[in-house]
């Protein structure tokens, strides 16, 4: 039961932080949320820095131009990240932490050479066109069709929920090309975004901009050659992307959690309620000292499955209990943030000095951890039948 | 970084587990409700070697570390073993005959002024009467004890006595030995809440599963799968929670002590008073019912929840060192 790490990972932090101490300042501040073609630049820039320096593809395998880092030095990576508060990169999530790492398991040579390259240096960007208006959670359910006709898959169908859906070169699309089988009716392709008949219309979220897109296919001809895996085999394929997951997706979010908590303990000495600092209000210490238990204990959580999976090959917590609570306590954090700040959270601008925007649009944002990437009510369902052996949900 | 338990650690915790499952099914628990101390049980207990655990191997002990007794305590705790184990583990190794079972220690946590009565627990099969204040550690010998038993204590498994004064007894340790003392016997309480927290889990788990209603095993019902998966969420911090303390404790922690101890009694007896409560519900008619286990553990947490810091004692130190870093 040791939480210490060995020499070797602490050389690989202190080589990493060192980094990162140039690296972060030289790349500037993040661009206004709006301006996408800087956003683009911001992030694929920041991946290409990544890449020159080694950092690229952190646990992606040596051979396809990742770092191949153990577990261990993973999770440094992503404790480090945190602490520099080095750019999140959103725009290059999907490629680097779901259609990559597909390819990687389930994709031909010409397949990989194509792309991986590429998304690691930040000359790929991806999107994910799974989720449709008509299959969320139930993602088996989903209807876009793809009928082979000569050399090409012939797809039409829509799709939502498509981040960064109108700056993306590629798409990682879930396709139906048996209509009467569900779960063995489903196929994986790369869909170059530049082909016709694909028309991207933005969706504004509750948070006004439009990150995500809804994404109208009409007769788009799709070469054979970018189906990963074999025809109606694209279920299983997509599951294992998720096991290449191993265990640190929520790291750098739990460190910068902690983080933030102690700039709401800064805070809240600043603030006056009653002639008096918000922090003198012992309830709200108390509060935010619960808050910061189990945000330690989620770390830890962490921990223990990393263990699990670096010895045993297996993970020790699902995927599940670590997303459900991870989740559910950013949003209790961000509850508490926002009334502390009071009515400078009727901003979602900084005014007055106060960071009204990094916790007004935090706060928002944070509304969809608990639906997106498997729902927490689903989540439970997961856990209870898989984990607890609970008798499963009519299907 | 290897947090997880080692395979000895494993072999530890199953020769204490099956012990009980042999020893102290819940029939024999029944049995022992309402009742003093049984000595009997308690020698064999100690024969375990429970509280020969920390003592060193040059001492004749077991020389393993707050793992381990933390594993064999978050058992004892799943399996509502009674008696003051933990005042007795934190004396075995500072007052003779604790080890063999033949001094029962228990104590009185007074380091935080209260208006609360003195409330012992066990006075009757207890050799010795342990209390902490701010100032040091007093031996007090039961015998010279004037007390009243309380008619109807709240666990039937942890007999409680009034006591009115306090004789002055003898100073045994000092301002510093408190604060270890009571840090210990934190990560040992947080340890058999976890027990509990555990415990509850599955009991809840296997009564989803037997008891049919409408056709069907009640663990159909998504309200009772999202329950028993909170639970299962809830146990799962905890028991990181619990670990990373015990760990550090032994020196192979990457944080300050106190902070990972005030988040594992926080934690495991928040979550073990959640899990107990919702392993009653879970049970419906059957969990309000005495002979059958889920009070038993609800009423051993509060027990646990009132010693060695509350939720809120702690709550309120993590709020306190989270301000120290951020004032560094």
């Amino acid at each position: 039961m040791d939480l210490r790490y060995t020499e070797s990972d602490q050389a690989f932090r202190g080589e990493l932080r060192a980094f990162l101490a140039d690296a972060v300042p030289a790349h500037g501040g993040a661009p206004f949320r709006h301006d996408w073609d800087a956003r683009r630049a911001y992030d694929t820039g920041w991946q290409r820095t990544l890449f020159d320096a080694g950092y690229a593809g952190i646990n992606w395998p040596k051979e396809y131009g990742g770092r191949g880092a153990s577990l261990m030095e993973e999770l440094v990576y992503y404790e480090e990240m945190a602490y520099a508060n080095a750019p999140y990169v959103p725009i290059n999530f999907v490629a680097t932490r779901h259609g990559g790492p597909t390819l990687i398991a389930e994709g031909s040579e010409a397949q990989k050479t194509a792309h991986l390259m590429p998304i690691l240096r930040g000359d790929e960007v991806w999107c994910q066109g799974f989720s449709e208006p008509n299959a969320g959670s139930d993602l088996a359910a989903l209807r876009t069709s793809a009928v082979r006709d000569g050399d090409d898959y012939v797809v039409n169908g829509q799709k939502i929920w498509t981040s960064f859906g109108h700056c993306s070169d590629f798409c990682e699309l879930l396709v139906r090309t048996d209509p009467d089988s569900k779960h063995r009716g489903i196929s994986w392709l790369i869909m170059p975004m530049d082909l016709e008949g694909i028309e991207i219309r933005p969706l504004p979220t509750l948070m006004g901009e439009s990150d995500f897109s809804e994404m109208f296919l009409e007769n788009v001809r799709i070469p054979i050659e970018n189906l990963v895996g074999k025809e109606n085999d694209g279920w299983r394929v997509t599951n294992v992307t998720l096991r290449f997951e191993r265990g640190t997706a929520w790291a750098s979010d739990i460190i910068i959690l902690q983080q933030l908590l102690g700039d709401l303990c800064k805070l809240a000495k600043r603030i006056t309620r009653d002639d008096a600092a918000a922090w003198d209000d012992r309830s709200l210490r108390r509060e935010i000292g619960h808050l910061s238990a189990e945000v330690d204990a989620v770390w830890a959580m962490v921990k223990l499955q990393v263990s699990e999976l670096a010895k045993t090959g297996v993970p020790g917590l699902g995927g599940s209990v670590i997303k459900l609570a991870y989740t559910e306590l950013n949003q209790r954090i961000y509850e508490l943030a926002l009334r502390l700040i009071g009515r400078a959270g009727l901003s979602r601008d900084d005014v007055a000095g106060l960071p009204s925007e990094s916790i007004v649009d935090k706060y928002l944002n944070t509304l969809s951890l608990t639906i997106a990437a498997g729902s927490s009510q689903i989540q439970r369902n997961i856990i209870s039948e898989r984990m607890l052996g609970m008798p499963k949900e009519p299907r | 970084m290897d947090f997880r338990v080692t395979d000895d650690q494993a072999a530890l915790r199953e020769g204490i587990s099956d012990f009980c499952e042999g020893r102290l099914p819940f029939e024999t628990l029944l049995e022992l409700a309402e009742k003093p101390l049984d000595r009997g049980l308690w020698s064999e207990v100690a024969e375990l070697g429970i509280f020969s655990l920390r003592i060193p191997a040059s001492d004749g002990g077991l020389g393993l570390g707050m793992a381990e007794a933390a594993l064999v305590f978050a058992e004892l705790g799943r399996r509502l073993v009674p008696g003051p184990l933990i005042w007795s583990a934190l004396f075995a190794a500072i007052l003779p005959d604790v080890e063999s079972g033949g001094r029962v220690v228990t104590g009185l946590d007074l380091v935080r002024p209260t208006s609360d009565p003195l409330l012992v627990e066990h006075l009757v099969g207890s050799d010795t009467l342990i209390v902490l204040e701010a100032s040091g550690v007093r031996k007090i010998d039961t015998s010279e004890l004037q007390a009243t038993a309380v008619e109807t204590p709240l666990d039937p498994l942890t007999p409680i006595h009034l006591v009115e004064a306090l004789p002055t007894g003898d100073m045994i340790g000092d301002a510093e030995m408190v604060v270890r003392l009571r840090r210990e016997g934190a990560l040992l309480a947080s340890a058999m809440q976890l027990g509990i927290c555990q415990a509850t889990l599955e009991h809840a788990t296997q009564y989803a599963l037997k008891r049919e209603q409408f056709n069907r095993p009640i663990g159909s019902f998504q309200a009772i799968k999202h329950f028993l998966a909170d639970m299962l969420v809830r146990m799962e911090q905890a028991k990181a929670a619990v670990y990373a303390a015990a760990a550090t404790a032994d020196g192979r922690g990457v944080d300050d002590l106190d902070r990972t101890i005030a988040v594992a009694k926080l934690l495991a007896g928040e979550s073990a008073h959640k899990n107990a409560r919702q392993c009653i519900q879970i049970y419906g008619g059957m969990g309000y019912v005495w002979e059958m286990i889920p009070h038993f553990y609800l009423k051993r947490e509060l027990v646990l929840e009132t010693v060695f810091g509350t939720m809120d004692e702690h709550a309120d130190r993590l709020a306190e060192l989270l301000a120290e870093r951020v004032a560094s």
